[in-house]
């Protein structure tokens, strides 16, 4: 129980440290890696506290393809240096309300939470824990059968995001020479080979 | 202190979501930040729903944080795509410049 505790401040520590440096570094590339820090963290918390599949899942979704996706942008855009951060704006009216409802949801939560007493008869479901199975095939057993909807769901928002995304982004190019494949293999000989009389001192003109 | 509840891994969700929605609030640099303040937001939604989902011994919890998880995935993949194209059309993604609808 002290390895737990202790494991969960430590990875908890770093979580929090990592969020706060995500909205507050200056270059939009720490940004990122700190946000990649976070994931991993908190997926750690994940495979500790007995979620090993969708630790494994924040690890492999969100650090493999969701932050360097990030990444990719942030390095393709060239705005990872930015002089002005946030509290020196010329304007900052915002600030303070930001400020404000901010603090207010976090009390809020904070409160939730300190007036929450565990019951033991919260949850009435039919897919409680049997557990002497790993937490994957728990995960299946109830993911594919119950939930199946829901999973096939997730794949066609999958696909659509992957639509739209490549829908948003694509662009013809003007000026840009390209192959015609049919063009070239429509070419023959009658069409592309001709004779012509050279007259003497006079030449001949192509492409006429 | 020692003992590790429910209500400490509530307390980190709450604090990452109140960083996230911090983070959306005060950015004055640029709308990739907005996106990654959304991140935080779902992640600390997720610590929640898995937290409740181990405590309570449901597994449902963590097939929510699954679907979660693809809708993440989906909102970021939107988002960059809109952002590339804004910076393509506009050559700037500073929230201040970002004016088109006066919001």
């Amino acid at each position: 129980m002290l390895a737990h505790s202790i494991f969960f401040y430590f990875f908890s520590v770093i979580a929090i440290f990592s969020s706060l440096m995500v909205i507050t570094s200056r270059n939009t590339v720490n940004s990122v890696f700190f946000l990649i820090l976070d994931f991993i963290s908190v997926g750690c918390l994940f495979i500790m506290v007995g979620a090993e599949f969708l630790g494994m899942i924040i690890l492999i979704v969100y650090v493999g393809a969701v932050a360097v996706l990030f990444l990719f942008v942030v390095m393709m855009l060239n705005v990872a240096e930015q002089k002005q951060s946030w509290f020196i704006g010329k304007k900052s009216t915002h600030i303070p309300i930001g400020l404000i409802v901010s603090v207010l949801i976090l009390l809020e939560l904070l409160v939730v939470v300190g007036g929450w007493k565990y019951k033991d008869d919260l949850m009435s479901s039919n897919t409680l824990y049997i557990s002497d199975i790993s937490n994957t095939h728990q995960l299946g057993l109830v993911m594919y059968t119950d939930y199946i909807l829901y999973f096939q769901l997730s794949g066609v928002i999958l696909l659509l995001s992957m639509i739209g995304a490549i829908l948003l982004t694509f662009r013809q190019r003007k000026g840009v020479k390209k192959q015609s494949y049919f063009n070239q293999i429509s070419r023959n000989p009658s069409s592309s080979i001709e004779l012509r009389e050279v007259k003497s001192n006079q030449g001949v003109k192509i492409d006429d | 202190m020692i003992e590790i509840g429910l209500g400490h891994y509530l307390s980190l969700g709450a604090i990452v979501f109140f960083l996230g929605v911090i983070g959306i609030f005060l950015n004055r640099k640029n709308v990739i930040v907005i996106l990654m303040s959304i991140e935080l937001i779902l992640l600390a939604v997720n610590i929640n729903l898995i937290s409740f989902s181990i405590f309570s011994g449901d597994i449902v919890g963590q097939i929510f944080t699954m679907l979660i998880l693809t809708v993440a995935a989906a909102e970021a993949a939107i988002g960059l795509a809109i952002i590339v194209i804004y910076y393509r059309n506009k050559g700037s993604i500073r929230v201040e410049d970002i004016h088109g609808m006066k919001g």
